[in-house]
This record gives C-alpha cells, sequence and structure tokens, in this order.
C-alpha cells in the first residue's frame, strides 16, 4: 500500500524506507515515524480495541499520554504487549499486532460488550459477582480473568539483558522541549553538570511539532542549534529515549533509557534498556503538557484525535490524520491546527469553537470517522462530512513527578488546569508547560529562570541566557469539558469510562475523587489517568455543583510511564540474581563430583558421590561411617570469622556472649552462646584466645554478617570506650574440619609441630605451621562429636590443603564430607544448629540453660530470666528415636500425647531436626519438647498433617553418640 | 534516600542497614537494681513518631560505623547526622 | 618466603592471574599485593601515627589511599586503614608490621580476604556507572572508595594513573569478574 497520506514536510528521512508489518499487512515508512505515524501515512487509524466494550479505536494522541493504539510488538520472546504506538520507534521489519480483538481488529466477536453496555456500567463486576458467595472462586475468577487485560505475553523467557546504572549530575533537566533546552543551555554554559533525558527519541518537544519559530529560526533549527552546542559541552550529557520515570527521596531520580527498543534485536552483550539511578543535587521538569480531550457522544471514533497531535503528525512527521479535517476547541490553541493544515493544503471541513456556542454533539463511521453533528450557537444541528476531528479541550502540565511525594497540585484558573502545587519533591523546579506556561516564550523564559535558580542555590553564577523572540499568545481559554448529550461520551478512553460512569458514582456516592477513580476505573492502567482525569474530576465537579479545586484531584506516583518488569531486575536475574561465594576447595571438590548445595550464597559440597552410588543417602552413609570409624575432611571455611583483638576484648566477650569468656587461657578455645537482648539465642559458635588479646570468634554461615554488625553496635554504641577492634577474617581462612579416631594421624603428616594428646590436648588452639612452613591456625574442636581438629591456612592454599590433606589420609580411608554428613553428625551428637537456632529458641530450650552466666551483666542476661521463659515445663531440646526402627520420621512433625487428638490443644512441641542415623541403623531426631528433660523414655506419636504421617516414638537423651565425650577427648 | 555521613559525605541509603530508635544506646546496666524493669522498657517500649526521629544507621557497604540519624518520618528529611560513637559518648557511655 | 610444597590459587581458581581485555578496557587480577588491617588501640592515636611516620606509612584520611614503596594504606572506617605491601618481600604482613606498631595497634592478616581487578583503560567511568553508585567523573587519583557492585561490597581505588583497582571478597570474585566482564561489554 503506498504511503496515501503522506504530505510533504516533517523531520522523517525520506531517503530511507523501513518496511513494517500491522497484523501481518505489510506497510512503508521512513526513518524518523513512529508506528502511529507509519500506520497514519499509510491510512491506518484503526489500532486497538477498547478494554472494556471493544470499541474500535484509532490514535488520539502523538506521545506517551496514548490511551488507544496499544499494539503487541515483535514476536516471539520478544512479543510485548501495551505498547503505544505513538511512541514505538518505527525500524526496519517491525512487526505489530493489534490486541484485545478475536478474530480480527476489524470485525471483534466481543464487540458484542458495546452493545451490551448498559449492563457494563461502572460498579458492574462489583454488583454483578457478589453472590453466591460460593460462585467467587469457581465461576467468576476464571471469567473475568478471561475477559481482562489487553495484550498477551509471550510466556517464554526475556531473551534480552537490562542493565542498572547510576549517574550523577548537578542539574537534572526532565525533558527538551523549549523550556528544558533554554534550562540545559543556562546550566551547561554556566559549568554545572547537566543531564538533560527526553523519552522521545528525537529532542525538541513542541519544537519539532509547530511552526512558529524561535529567534528567527524554525523550531526544528534552533533546537538543533541548541543541541549542537550542549553536545559540545563536556560537562553536559544528552539522553534521547529516555524518560525519568520517578522522584524519590533526596533528589534521586529513576530513569528508564530504551537502548536497543529501536532495533529488531540488541546487538550483542548489549542491554535493552537501562534502569538509570539519577543522584541530582537540583531538577527541572520541563516535561510539557498534554492536551486533552472534550467529551461529546461518541467521542471515540479513530479519526477524532488531539488536535495538537494532528498538528504534530503533519508537521513532525509529514503525515495527514485525514484529508478533510474538522476542528472543535475551546482554546486558541485548537485554532493553530486549522491554520497549520490549511497551509499543508488540507481542507478544514468545519472550525468549531466552543467559544462561540458552538459544539460536535456527535460523530458517525462504523471503523472511523465519517462526519460529525455540529450544533451552532442557535442550536441548529447540521452534518460536517470529515475524516479526522482535531479536538483541543485545553493543556494539562505535565506535573506528575511533583505529585511523586505527595505534592498536591493546584488549580489555575487562568489556562483552565491543575499546575504543581506545594509539597513537591524539594529541589525540584518545574518550568515551563509543565509549570502552567504554555507559550514558547513563557517556556523558554521559565527553563532558563529555573535555571539560574538552581545554579544560584549551588552557588554557581548562571550564565547569560539571551531570550529568544518566540511566540506568546495567551491561552484564552474557556473551559468546556463536555458536551451533554444522550449518548456515551468517552472521559477516559482506556478504561472506556463515559460520563454517564461519573454521574453513575455521583449518583450512588462515590464522589471523593479517589471513590471516583477505584469505582469508574478512571486513570488506572497504562496511561494512569493522563488523557482522562482532570475531565472525569470537572464532570464530577458539575455533577457536585462544586468547583474543580473543591472536588480536588487524584496524585501521581511513580512510574511516569510504565516501565519493564526486567529493567528493574536489571541483571539479578536466573543464575546471576545474586553473586556466588565459592569455597576454597571448590575446585577440588567439582573435581570429585560433589553435588553443591546453596547457603545463603554460598555454595557448599553436600556429598561427594562414589562410583556406583546412585541414591544421595548412599553417599552420605558412607561419609559417615567412615569418618566414625577412620577419618573425614570438610571445608568450614564459611563459618564466619571475627578477628578480635584489644586490652578489653576478653571483657567485650563477657558482655556478648551469655557465659563467661574472659578467664579462658591463651591457646584455649571454647564454645559460647550468644543472645539477642530479648533474651532469645542469636547465635553460637566457638571462640579461641590465640593470644592475650588477640581472640578468633566463629559464627553459623548464615549469622556472620549480622553478628558482626551487632558486634559493632556494642563496640561503637553501648561500650564506646572499650579497647575493641573487630575485623572479619571469614574470606582470609580456608578451614576445614578433620575429625575421626585417626584425625590427629592423619594430621600429623601434615603439621610441623607436635600435636600429641598432652601437647594439643581437647580445646587448644595455636598458630602453627604446616607443610614445611606455611603458617596456619589449628583448633581441637569437634562439631561430629569425633577426635577432630579445624585447620585453617591463608585462603589462596586452601585447594593446595585439602589436596595435601586427603592424600595424607588415603593410608587411613579418610573420605571428604560434605553438608549433609555433617548435619548428621551433629545430630547424632545432639548439638544445636539452625534449625534450633530459630529465633524463638532460649539457653534454656536448648538445654544449654546453665551457660546463662548470672554473675556478669551481658546482652541478654536479663530478660533471659523471664517469667515466661524460665517456665519449668516449658520446651527442652530431646532425642527422638521411633519405636519402630523401620519407619522414617518426619522433620517438623509435632508432638502429640498417645491417645490425644492432632490438634493444637495438645501440640506439645515438633521436631527440629530429622536424619537418619547410619551409626545406629535408624532415624534419629532432635526436637522441642513441653517438659522435655522430665519426660526421657516416654512414647508419644509424632503427627505431620501436611505430609500426613504419624511415627510413635520414644524420647531419648539428644547424645546419640558418646554422652560422656570420650571420642573427642581421645 | 541520601545520608550525608559524618566523615564521607553523602552516601545513598542502600548502603546502610537500619537498626531503629537510637534510644537502643542507652541499654540498662543488668547488674542494677530493677534491671528487668528496665531491660522491658528498654527494649519493648517505643515511640513511633511522626516526625522527627533518631534513629540508628550501620553503614555496612561503607566504613562501617554506626550513626545517630535524626530523620523525619513523614517527610524523609534528614536534619543531623551523627557517628553514634560520638552521641553514646555525650551520653556518658564508656566501658 | 617460607619453605613449603603447597601450591596457591588464584581468588578466580586458577594458577596464574587472569587478564580480559575487552574493546578499550583491560581487567586483570592482581595477587602479588598482601593486606592487612590496622586499628587503632584505644587512646593510641598518637603512637600509631608516629610509628607510621617513622616506617614511611602514609595514612590517608576518609575516602582516600595513599600509595608509597613499599608500604601503601587506604581509609576503611574510623581509626582503621587496610596497609598493603609487595607480597614478593612482605608476603606474612603482619610479621613485618608488627615490629612497627608494637601494641598501639590491632593487625589482622587480609591478604587472601580480598580479590584485586585492576581495570585500565579510557572512559572508565562509562563502565563503572553501569556497576555501583561511585561518581568515578569526579573521583581523582588518590581516592578509596567503597561502594557495592552487583549486592558486593567493593572499594574502588583510583590510582594516579587513571586506573582502577577493584577490591572485594574473595569468595565471589567469579561473580565480580563476571559481572565486570557484563558491563564492559554492555558499555563498549
Amino acid at each position: 500500500m503506498s504511503q496515501s497520506n503522506r504530505i510533504p514536510g516533517g523531520l522523517i528521512d525520506r531517503s530511507g524506507t523501513l518496511s513494517f508489518t500491522f497484523d501481518g499487512r505489510s506497510y512503508q515508512g521512513h526513518p524518523g515515524d513512529t508506528l502511529a505515524s507509519g500506520l497514519l501515512a499509510n491510512g491506518v487509524r484503526l489500532m486497538g480495541r477498547s478494554f472494556k466494550y471493544h470499541r474500535p479505536r484509532g490514535p488520539i494522541s502523538a506521545g506517551s499520554d496514548e490511551p488507544n493504539a496499544l499494539v503487541e510488538l515483535r514476536t516471539g520472546a520478544r512479543q510485548e504487549p501495551n505498547t503505544r504506538a505513538t511512541v514505538a520507534e518505527l525500524f526496519d521489519g517491525l512487526s505489530a499486532q493489534s490486541q484485545n480483538r478475536w478474530p480480527s481488529l476489524a470485525f471483534d466477536a466481543l464487540a458484542i460488550n458495546d452493545r451490551l453496555s448498559p449492563f457494563f456500567a461502572a460498579g458492574f463486576y462489583y454488583k454483578t459477582f457478589m453472590w453466591p458467595a460460593a460462585f467467587w472462586e469457581k465461576v467468576y475468577e476464571p471469567i473475568i480473568r478471561r475477559a481482562a487485560g489487553l495484550g498477551s505475553l509471550s510466556r517464554l523467557p526475556d531473551p534480552d539483558v537490562y542493565d542498572k546504572g547510576f549517574l550523577h549530575c548537578d542539574i537534572l533537566v526532565i525533558g527538551a522541549g523549549p523550556s528544558g533546552l533554554a534550562a540545559a543551555l543556562t546550566a551547561g554554559r554556566s559549568g554545572a553538570r547537566v543531564i538533560l533525558a527526553d523519552e522521545d527519541f528525537r529532542m525538541g518537544g513542541r519544537l519539532t511539532a509547530e511552526t512558529q519559530g524561535v529567534g528567527g529560526l524554525s523550531g526544528a533549527d534552533w533546537t538543533a542549534q541548541a543541541l549542537a552546542e550542549l553536545s559540545g559541552l563536556p560537562n553536559v550529557r544528552l539522553m534521547t529515549r529516555t524518560t525519568v520515570v520517578g522522584a524519590f527521596d533526596h533528589g534521586i531520580y529513576g530513569a528508564v533509557e530504551r537502548v536497543s527498543d529501536h532495533v529488531p534485536v540488541p546487538a550483542e552483550g548489549k542491554p535493552r534498556q537501562i534502569l538509570w539511578r539519577i543522584y541530582a543535587r537540583r531538577a527541572i521538569l520541563a516535561a510539557g503538557a498534554t492536551e486533552r480531550m472534550i467529551a461529546f457522544e461518541d467521542n471515540d471514533r479513530p479519526g477524532i484525535m488531539l488536535a495538537g497531535a494532528v498538528r504534530a503528525y503533519a508537521n513532525r512527521w509529514g503525515v495527514a490524520a485525514g484529508r478533510r479535517v474538522a476542528v472543535f476547541t475551546n482554546n486558541d490553541d485548537g485554532l493553530r491546527t486549522a491554520a497549520d493544515l490549511r497551509a499543508k493544503g488540507l481542507e478544514i471541513a468545519a472550525v468549531i469553537d466552543s467559544r462561540k456556542g458552538e459544539e460536535v454533539t456527535g460523530s458517525a463511521g462504523r471503523l472511523g470517522l465519517r462526519s460529525i453533528k455540529v450544533r451552532d450557537g442557535s442550536g441548529r444541528t447540521r452534518t460536517v462530512e470529515c475524516d479526522a476531528l482535531a479536538v483541543s479541550g485545553g493543556w494539562n502540565p505535565n506535573l506528575h513527578l511533583t505529585s511523586h511525594h505527595r505534592g498536591r497540585p493546584v488549580w489555575d484558573e487562568a489556562i483552565a488546569a491543575f499546575v504543581p502545587g506545594p509539597g513537591g519533591p524539594a529541589g525540584l523546579l518545574p518550568a515551563g508547560a509543565a509549570a502552567g506556561h504554555l507559550t514558547t516564550h513563557g517556556a523558554l523564559k521559565t527553563g532558563a529562570k529555573a535555571a539560574a535558580a538552581a545554579l544560584a542555590d549551588l552557588g554557581h553564577k548562571a550564565a547569560a541566557f539571551d531570550l529568544p523572540e518566540a511566540e506568546d499568545a495567551p491561552v484564552s481559554i474557556t473551559p468546556k469539558w463536555h458536551v451533554p448529550g444522550k449518548g456515551r461520551a468517552w472521559v477516559d478512553p482506556q478504561n472506556d469510562v463515559t460520563v454517564k460512569d461519573v454521574k453513575l458514582a455521583h449518583q450512588e456516592g462515590f464522589r471523593s475523587v479517589e471513590h471516583l477513580k477505584r469505582y469508574t476505573t478512571l486513570g488506572m492502567a497504562t496511561d494512569q489517568g493522563k488523557a482522562g482525569n482532570v475531565l472525569g474530576l470537572a464532570v464530577m465537579a458539575e455533577m457536585t455543583g462544586q468547583s474543580i479545586p473543591e472536588t480536588g484531584t487524584t496524585i501521581y506516583r511513580p512510574p511516569y510511564t510504565p516501565v519493564a518488569m526486567g529493567a528493574l531486575a536489571g541483571r539479578s536475574r536466573e543464575k546471576d540474581f545474586k553473586p556466588t561465594r565459592l569455597t576454597p576447595s571448590h575446585k577440588w571438590a567439582a573435581e570429585q563430583g560433589a553435588v553443591f548445595v546453596e547457603v545463603g550464597m554460598w555454595l557448599r559440597a553436600q556429598w561427594f558421590p562414589k562410583p556406583g552410588e546412585t541414591h544421595w543417602r548412599q553417599s552420605v552413609d558412607r561419609e559417615v561411617l567412615a569418618t566414625r570409624a577412620s577419618a573425614g575432611i570438610c571445608d568450614v571455611t564459611t563459618l564466619g570469622k571475627i578477628d578480635i583483638q584489644g586490652k578489653d576484648a576478653g571483657a567485650f566477650l563477657n558482655r556478648v556472649y551469655a557465659n563467661t569468656f574472659a578467664t579462658l587461657p591463651v591457646g584455649k578455645v571454647r564454645y559460647g552462646l550468644m543472645l539477642r537482648e530479648d533474651g532469645i539465642v542469636m547465635d553460637d559458635g566457638t571462640t579461641a584466645r590465640l593470644a592475650e588479646d588477640e581472640w578468633v570468634m566463629t559464627t553459623t554461615t548464615a549469622n556472620a554478617v549480622p553478628v558482626f554488625r551487632h558486634l559493632e553496635f556494642c563496640r561503637q554504641c553501648l561500650w564506646p570506650d572499650m579497647d575493641v577492634q573487630l575485623i572479619s577474617t571469614t574470606e582470609a581462612w580456608a578451614q576445614f574440619s578433620v575429625a575421626g579416631p585417626n584425625a590427629r594421624r592423619l594430621l600429623e603428616k601434615v603439621v610441623d609441630q607436635d600435636i600429641s594428646d598432652a601437647a594439643f590436648p581437647y580445646m587448644a588452639c595455636a598458630n602453627i605451621t604446616v607443610c614445611g612452613g606455611l603458617r596456619a591456625r589449628l583448633f581441637r574442636i569437634s562439631f561430629s562429636g569425633e577426635l577432630a581438629y579445624e585447620i585453617a591456612v591463608p585462603t589462596r592454599y586452601g585447594d593446595a590443603m585439602i589436596r595435601a590433606l586427603m592424600k595424607a589420609g588415603e593410608e587411613f580411608d579418610a573420605v571428604a564430607y560434605g553438608t549433609e554428613a555433617l548435619g548428621v553428625m551433629r545430630v547424632e551428637k545432639g548439638h544445636v544448629a539452625g534449625n534450633e537456632l530459630n529465633g524463638q529458641s532460649t539457653a534454656l530450650n536448648m538445654g544449654l540453660g546453665k551457660m546463662v552466666s548470672k554473675k556478669k551483666d551481658a546482652i541478654g542476661m536479663v530478660l533471659s530470666q523471664r517469667e515466661g521463659m524460665v517456665a519449668k515445663d516449658g520446651l527442652r531440646l530431646v532425642g527422638v528415636k521411633p519405636v519402630d526402627p523401620s519407619q522414617p520420621l518426619t522433620a517438623g512433625s509435632h508432638f502429640i500425647a498417645m491417645g490425644k487428638p492432632a490438634t493444637a490443644a495438645h501440640d506439645d512441641g515438633w521436631l527440629t531436626s530429622v536424619v537418619y542415623s547410619p551409626h545406629l541403623g535408624h532415624s534419629i531426631a532432635l526436637g522441642y519438647l513441653k517438659d522435655g528433660s522430665a519426660r526421657m523414655g516416654e512414647r508419644l506419636r509424632t503427627v505431620n498433617l501436611l505430609k500426613k504421617t504419624e511415627v510413635e516414638v520414644e524420647i531419648v537423651s539428644p547424645h546419640f553418640i558418646d554422652p560422656e565425650g570420650e571420642r573427642l577427648r581421645a | 534516600m541520601i545520608i550525608n555521613h559524618p566523615l564521607l559525605g553523602p552516601r545513598d541509603a542502600q548502603e546502610f542497614v537500619y537498626l531503629g530508635d537510637a534510644r537502643l544506646i542507652g541499654r540498662p546496666d543488668g547488674m542494677d537494681e530493677g534491671a528487668a524493669q528496665a531491660f522491658h522498657d528498654h527494649v519493648f517500649l517505643r515511640d513511633n513518631p511522626a516526625g522527627e526521629h533518631r534513629e540508628l544507621w550501620f553503614h555496612e557497604q561503607g566504613d562501617r560505623s554506626w550513626l545517630v540519624v535524626t530523620r523525619n518520618t513523614v517527610t524523609h528529611e534528614i536534619t543531623k547526622v551523627e557517628l553514634a560513637r560520638d552521641v553514646a559518648r555525650a551520653l556518658g557511655r564508656s566501658k | 618466603m617460607p619453605e613449603h610444597s603447597l601450591k596457591p590459587l588464584t581468588p578466580l581458581g586458577h594458577e596464574s592471574p587472569e587478564t580480559v581485555t575487552l574493546g578499550p578496557v583491560t581487567i586483570a587480577e592482581v595477587v602479588d599485593i598482601a593486606l592487612a588491617s590496622l586499628a587503632v588501640r584505644a587512646g593510641r592515636g598518637g603512637d600509631v601515627a608516629t610509628a607510621a611516620r617513622k616506617a614511611g606509612i602514609a595514612l590517608p584520611p576518609p575516602g582516600h589511599a595513599a600509595a608509597g614503596d613499599p608500604w601503601s594504606a587506604f581509609w576503611m572506617g574510623p581509626e582503621m586503614w587496610m596497609i598493603t605491601a609487595p607480597c614478593s618481600t612482605h608476603e606474612d604482613i603482619v610479621a613485618a608490621l608488627k615490629p612497627i606498631f608494637g601494641d598501639a595497634a590491632s593487625l589482622t592478616e587480609q591478604t587472601d580476604a580480598w580479590a584485586r581487578f585492576r581495570v585500565t583503560g579510557r572512559d572508565l567511568p562509562r563502565l563503572f556507572e553501569r556497576l555501583c553508585g561511585a561518581d568515578l567523573d569526579r573521583a581523582s587519583g588518590g581516592q578509596a572508595i567503597r561502594t557495592t557492585i552487583e549486592h558486593l561490597g567493593a572499594f574502588l581505588l583510583v590510582r594516579e594513573d587513571g586506573a582502577i583497582d577493584v577490591l572485594s571478597a574473595r569468595s565471589s570474585a567469579a561473580s565480580l569478574h563476571h559481572a565486570i566482564i557484563a558491563a564492559a561489554k554492555s558499555v563498549f
């Protein structure tokens, strides 16, 4: 098809041709076109169906406020619904589809909704799907869900990447129309660091769309001159295709840059979009204004557009919205459309000026406008044949960002529109049309002025900005909101809200603007009220007999335009969702075929399958049995390590641990229990005294960061003069547990010192050397219950160390064991871990009540003794074994007395940790049981209602292995 | 938000971890008479002002300083930022 | 260097440091620098300053680094610095610092807690603005900026020659490296 509606002029590149398709048909456009201008140039004005009534719709605007022309762009995984054709930059090969229609855009079966419209008035869903309540989930919700929504998702993973980025500037200028350019020139020339961001792919704002010149040049030429100067300034950054979507606290702005949306596929490695976090000391809101419709019967037909948009299509894109155009306006701006089109040789069918008592009362044309009905001042009605109607109901300043901190707009009678009110984000200065200065002169002047004010604030001297000559005609608006009539007159075309709906809301008492919005859906969805909010409000004001400012206004929240979820996620998706921490033995473990598990950000070896092992339990059982029989080696680097030094370190540890530390001799390790101030256990671990004033604390893997934070709090906020210094050394040392009866013999082959039991008894620690001189730390501590050591070497030697240990262990058939075997052995030994340290449990619950020293003040000591926490019959840690050894236990099961029903009233506690003990040959568990210590030998049921298991168990000591601790002292 | 760190200048609040009311600095002595009541009040009773609030922030992705930030909870305006250690010392806390 | 039989690995898990060049930037793993934290003991600020001066260790103010030979340092927090020296001469860096500061400071070996990538090339601010909030356009040589890169805490040491050393936790070196490379591909 030829570009039948292409007319001369415009800022498109006619030397290039772009082919694109819409609903499968091929069209051609030019570089500089949007999808909407390209389609209009080809005579296509039907671009979508409305949300509720499935009415045929075409674009009404030429910008991001477009409520109608929403299309699906691209195909396959890149298919994107609800894209505004008016801002979609045309590229060669673009494929677009209409949406919310079936089977085709021209014939849509659900257009029946339009005939049924009396049933779909405001509040329809609230009223219809009320009863019976039982129908809601099974019947109504599926029906509503099927009918809801506009476009469809691809349901495939997004193949593109999105970046996040950070920018800093003195002055962020939002919008590159006349006011933004004047602001950027003023600020840029002054040497301030400036970012000029515009959502369009071409800067200039209305200067690209109007025929009035600036300073003797055309708007486009003046813009080009300004941009040439700005791009030569090293302190100015120009960002096209960049929408500032939100104003956040203290000068932080969010902006989305569409880097690759105008190309078929992003270049290799390049992002599709970038979400910028802009730190701006000051910002100038030069976002312009949005024109609004006048509501009249059937004012939503394709071909009925905003007057400024019709002008923009003609002047910027060389596109005639129609061949015979009528204009309906309540202000002088609409008259410009008539003048500009006439100058382009287009026929003006009529100019209907409501200020003269004329009005448009209706329209005809099934899939596009054919004629309008006009009533003149004397009440006579005539029909005017036209294929386009340009409507101007006045302009609304784009003040959205000034509302992002709950600032309320105020009514400006002179332009009959809301302008930015008080309470806007600190440091954000509105200028130009966004501030209600609707003339080019006003825009240039206030843009420069805002920049000067911002510069003065920042202590810069503003450079001169000689105001170029520009039009300064008054708006001369006499508000005309809607034309009374019987038919439906659209207020918010996107949500199919009509004047009648607003009246109904009023009639039913939903009169506050917030109620109006929620009852009628006015201003919801992608355009967020840009098209219809003020109009709806004005109609409501008319109903209530109040003025518009009395009626109030809803405020706007971020984002200004829709933001893709991918942009918000950035690189944090799939395997890059979070960083991965690797243990020092990772490379070696991977070579062994270890199965890894995520523990926080860490990847830890979970078990090490051997050839022939087909089930994880085979590997874990083997690792446990081999360790208990001879020796096992495990990477325990992930445990937090905190270096604590200073003369008061011992006294400090006394305060942060519930038990006593200051008396611990040099060369010894002690298990410590750390409480929160409310008396609940926070963390546990061993702390070693390596020298008189040098200690190393270990924390659980999960709590390494919170414990460090807590210790810094204690050090800085509670006892600021204590001589204590802290630094994390988790990453500095590769630490391995060597456990089992042959642990010493194994280690003796590696370490350079005497580690006999006499020289290095249970709970000893020392700085030693290994393998002929590498400095290392050795701790004789045991989590497994076996004779065990932990040996630490500088991390870069961790890989070599695990290899050396495994080699030394060959003669003992030593095994590497993973976190599963570690877990089995600690449960067998009755040690608490994460499942028991659940943020609700006390030392007493864990059977460690005696560790809480009352002879000294320590964090949590006082409140751990609260009445409710020391109850004699409170929860106590117990061991649990099934009466029938063949029965597996289930973690999370609750204790219920024999013969009692499995209800909360008879809940006696729960199983915290369950493992299969290969040593005992049956399932074992730890659990919290009411008055547990007094119930040894008792039989109970453990019931898991979720997994539907029930097992009869016997309560035993939590120490399944070596209760006297002979092994670990061997 | 931006927190104007006393040593490092303006820093994004994302670098910080929030704890809460700066009154947590005033920890009672556990060995004092009436400690149980004092700790109850210290741990569990908080004002929740709509307006100026002194609160503790930890510069976790920074210099590991605890700060006392005076922030308006309604407007998020920050009027004062101090090193918590200095605040603690000024309150007479020592060892 | 002590005589022992163990072979070290780099933070990226190789026997020798890795260097990648992408467009105008080169990202090189640096492993020959030993690190130790120095924290002033209570009330010993004067002693530490004197000892440092005598030993030729410059202790820079907040947010800064000071390069020297053999000692360099950057500020970590109130009364805390990271001291660095070449591994070839100061592998056991704490042992070398202990006689200088005695009991006036707490010294902790940090060499293997960190991975260091030296990023060189033009337009580095354009690269780092995709990674972190540090304002490198306004940064000058000698600044030490603590920031966050893809959830990872990091120090950016801006060197006098314009190169930027990124220091971050050793265990997540591969994730950090991946992030820098992805950003470089994205920008250049």
